[in-house]
Formats: C-alpha cells, sequence, structure tokens
C-alpha cells in the first residue's frame, strides 16, 4: 500500500517527464527506433520472417533499452542532489525508501507509456494473420519488468554520482553485462578462470535468458522471481546510497 | 519549542560541529551567525532531519528528530540556502506539490497557497515557471512553501542572501510579521540583520558556541557600538581596540 506522501511524489515525478524535452525526445527515439528495427527490411525481420508475430519486435526490445533506459534512469538522483532540492524533499515528511520507491514507479510507468505506443503494432500483427495473442502479452511483460530491473540499476547509479554521464555510462555498462551474462563468449570467457558454480550462478543473472524464458511463453514464478529480487536488491542499494551520500 | 541538545556532526576525521546546544520558544527569531564554515549550515540541516548527527538530538515540538523524524518534520519549515526548487515546475503547481507532501488537508490547499502568494507577494509571477524567475522571487518562493503548512518552527538558512535592499527589507519585515506566533531560527552573515531581526543570536566557530546572548549585549561588548568588532574579536580570538569580551 503506498503512502500519501508516496503517491504525490509519485505524480510529480511522473508528469515531469512531459514537462521536459528528455520525455518526448525519449518517446519519439523509442517508437521510432523500434519501429525501425522490427520492419527493416534485413535478415529476421518482420517482412522476412513471414509470420503474424512480435517475435522480431521483442527480439530488439533489450538492446533499445539498453541505452534508452540509462537515459532515463540517469536524472533521478543526480539530479535532486546536484540542484540540492534533495535537501527540500528529504525534510518533508518523507523517508527515503518513499522517495526512492516514488521515483522508481513513476520512471517505471513511464516506461510503460512507451511500450503502450508501441499497441499499433500489435494491430497491425492481427490485421495481417492470426497470431498468438496470449505469447504477445507475455512478450509485454517480460519487456516491462525487464524495464523494471534495468531502471533500478539506473537508479542506483543515478545516486551513486552527481554527474548524469557517469551515471549514464555506469548503467549502460551494468546493462550490458547482465544483459549478457548468459551469453556463449561471456560464459567461456569466465569459465576459463572461474569454478562451474560461478559460471552457473553468472549464467543465472543473465536478464536476457529470463526474459526471452517469458517471451516465448514460458511464464514460470521462477523467472518472475528473478526479476522481483532484483529490482528489490537495486532498490535496496538505492535506499543505501541516497543515505549515505545525500550530505555530499 | 525548539530544543538542541549537545548536537555534534563528524565527517571522517572532521568534526564539523561540537556539542552545540539551545533553546528557542514561541514568538522568538534567533540568529545563528558565524564565519563561512562554521558549521551553521550543517547545524541546521541536523535539526531538519536532513542529516543524522554523530550525537546528541533536537526536539521540534517536543519530537525527537532522529526518533520521531517524521513528527518532528511535520512542524518544521525550512529554507536551505540558495533556495533551490523544481525548475520545471510552475509557481502554483510547485506550492500545491509541497502543500500535498506536507499533509495540508485537499479543501484547505487553494486557500493556503492563496495566503503564501500573498504573503510573499508572489501575485505577479504566480503563473510563471520556476526556472524563468529573478534570485529575488526564488528566495521568495522557497520561503513561501516553508510556510505552507503553517508550521510552528522554521528554519531559514541565508533567506536574504543575494537579495538586493528592497528585497532584504520586504523578507526581514515578513520574518518580523511571521515571528510573532512562530519560532524562528535564521543563520546570516549579514550583522545589520541581526539587529534588525533578532531577540537572542548564537555566535559559532570552527563548529563550537562562542556566544549566546541578545544583539545589544554582543553590542554592549564594543565601546563602540560597533557589532562587527565584536564579531569578529569572538570568531578570531584576536584581541580588539575597544572590545571587551
Amino acid at each position: 500500500m503506498m503512502s500519501k506522501a508516496t503517491k504525490h511524489l509519485f505524480f510529480k515525478e511522473f508528469s515531469s517527464y512531459f514537462k521536459t524535452p528528455l520525455g518526448y525526445v525519449f518517446l519519439v527515439i523509442f517508437l521510432f527506433g523500434i519501429g525501425y528495427l522490427t520492419f527493416e527490411p534485413g535478415r529476421g525481420s518482420f517482412f522476412y520472417m513471414r509470420e503474424a508475430s512480435m517475435a522480431s519486435f521483442f527480439r530488439y526490445i533489450p538492446w533499445m533499452f539498453l541505452f534508452l533506459i540509462p537515459a532515463v534512469s540517469m536524472r533521478l538522483w543526480s539530479e535532486e542532489r546536484k540542484s540540492g532540492t534533495i535537501e527540500l524533499l528529504l525534510t518533508m515528511p518523507v523517508t527515503v525508501k518513499e522517495a526512492v520507491i516514488a521515483k522508481f514507479l513513476a520512471s517505471w510507468a513511464f516506461l510503460g507509456v512507451a511500450l503502450a505506443g508501441t499497441l499499433p503494432m500489435i494491430i497491425t500483427v492481427i490485421y495481417l494473420g492470426n497470431p498468438d495473442l496470449g505469447v504477445i502479452v507475455l512478450g509485454y511483460i517480460a519487456s516491462f519488468l525487464m524495464a523494471g530491473a534495468l531502471l533500478a540499476v539506473g537508479g542506483f547509479f543515478s545516486a551513486l554520482t552527481k554527474n548524469q554521464v557517469i551515471s549514464f555510462i555506469l548503467t549502460v555498462c551494468t546493462s550490458f553485462l547482465l544483459i549478457m551474462a548468459g551469453s556463449p563468449p561471456i560464459l567461456e570467457f569466465i569459465s576459463a578462470f572461474s569454478p562451474r558454480y560461478f559460471v552457473d550462478l553468472f549464467e543465472a543473472l543473465s536478464v536476457l535468458n529470463h526474459f526471452e524464458a517469458i517471451e516465448r511463453g514460458v511464464f514460470s514464478l521462477s523467472n518472475l522471481w528473478f526479476f522481483g529480487v532484483m529490482i528489490t536488491c537495486w532498490l535496496y542499494g538505492n535506499i543505501i546510497l541516497v543515505n549515505e551520500n545525500k550530505a555530499n | 519549542m525548539l530544543e538542541v541538545n549537545s548536537i555534534s556532526k563528524k565527517f571522517d576525521n572532521f568534526q564539523a560541529v561540537k556539542n552545540v546546544s539551545f533553546k528557542a520558544k514561541q514568538g522568538e527569531v534567533l540568529g545563528f551567525l558565524g564565519p563561512n564554515g562554521a558549521g551553521k549550515s550543517t547545524t541546521m540541516k541536523m535539526i531538519t532531519g536532513f542529516l543524522d548527527s554523530s550525537g546528541g538530538d533536537a526536539r521540534i515540538c517536543g519530537h525527537s528528530i532522529s526518533l520521531e523524524p517524521l513528527e518532528a518534520q511535520r512542524n518544521l519549515g525550512y529554507v536551505p540556502e540558495n533556495a533551490p526548487l523544481y525548475e520545471e515546475m510552475y509557481v502554483r503547481e510547485f506550492l500545491e506539490f509541497v502543500a500535498k507532501m506536507r499533509e495540508v488537508k485537499n479543501e484547505k490547499i487553494e486557500e493556503r497557497i492563496n495566503q503564501v502568494i500573498r504573503m510573499c507577494s508572489l501575485e505577479a509571477v504566480e503563473f510563471q515557471k520556476l526556472e524563468t524567475l529573478s534570485k529575488g522571487y526564488k528566495r521568495r518562493v522557497s520561503l513561501a512553501q516553508a510556510l505552507i503548512h503553517d508550521p510552528k518552527v522554521l528554519i531559514l538558512d541565508e533567506p536574504t542572501d543575494g537579495l538586493d535592499p528592497n528585497q532584504k527589507h520586504d523578507v526581514r519585515a515578513l520574518i518580523k510579521k511571521l515571528a510573532r506566533d512562530k519560532c524562528i531560527l535564521i543563520s546570516t552573515h549579514i550583522l545589520e540583520e541581526v539587529e534588525e531581526v533578532c531577540d537572542r543570536c548564537i555566535i559559532i566557530g570552527e563548529g563550537e558556541k562562542l556566544f549566546e546572548g541578545s544583539p545589544e549585549e554582543l553590542k554592549s561588548k564594543s565601546n563602540k557600538g560597533r557589532i562587527q568588532d565584536v564579531f569578529r574579536a569572538i570568531t578570531t580570538g584576536q584581541k580588539l581596540q575597544g572590545v571587551t569580551l
């Protein structure tokens, strides 16, 4: 249950995306980018596959998120600290935990709006054929959960530094590592000097593996659990960092 | 109403504030003086709950800031140094946001916003974006947000810094008006301000309380009545001609 302070801060943060050009620039680049990648006339594109599914759309979502989510999350705490408004915010009757959750949920809801902007693609697919709507819905759930996990990573790095560029770069690097953790080249590299259980652990941390499992239509509790734990842990780190760094 | 007991703050090996204690009651304006880096802002940040203290405590209307921070914060209004604001918001929208966060009842929000806009003379800019306002107006908006929930204790960190003489006069007049039913702690290094608005003042240097008394007492320590000489003698430890500490 959200406290009143969390709710008010959530609405203020959510509406702030539409008061600065950042929100609109993000939406335009995201919708144009994902539209182009889905329908571009290369291998594996929508038309090449000749099937009524959104597989090509979901294939590119992680890579769009890799660069665009850090752009949304980089300002979450860096800007508050740089402009000094953090002092204003945290002397109101609101706890750091509530503030972190409100800001995270607002950015997640904004990502939800961005994903909702791609709904015409579903209409296109339905118009052209007879797609499995269950798989499409699961694909969207997986995309939304992955967006939450990467936003939580971004919020953490945003609380680490006042500099938005550094926050952006650190989030991109960490997100890339988390997305690629299960890929064969990285696992091979790690297995060269690590024991087997460490390689398994690393593979289990792969955001992409869990995303693809849901996107393919396998919705298991372990995948949901993975994203839940991921978001909770990074948000917990975020709360600690805001407490530690607020005065600097 | 405001009670600070042996509050201290240590950053790694640096002791920024050392066992500072004082009290202030309703209707009193307490001036907080000291050179730059003396620990004024750090003390204020601890009183408001923004910073955790390394020792000691502050009580606002009987509520401990370390044990019941939210209850204590409900009773205080705070104008941080340099008056930071959410620049992308409009004046009224910003005040509405603060009113909601400060738990002003929905049916009272409009009325309170109109009151603080009148009190802080913001009528000319109430529909403007904060980023377009002049420094003077930004200070006044910051003061307005601190007053929106009609708090009993006001903490003002250099509220007149960077204002022109007319604006300083207006802000001081407002502080005097507010002082009737509130307890106000105001930090400044403008000594004329102390004489004009404060009932009592505290001087701190290198984190320690060096003086507590009325502006008249401070003035009487100089045979020429020069408050700045007394301030210099207290904060630097130098012996100045005509000043008896």
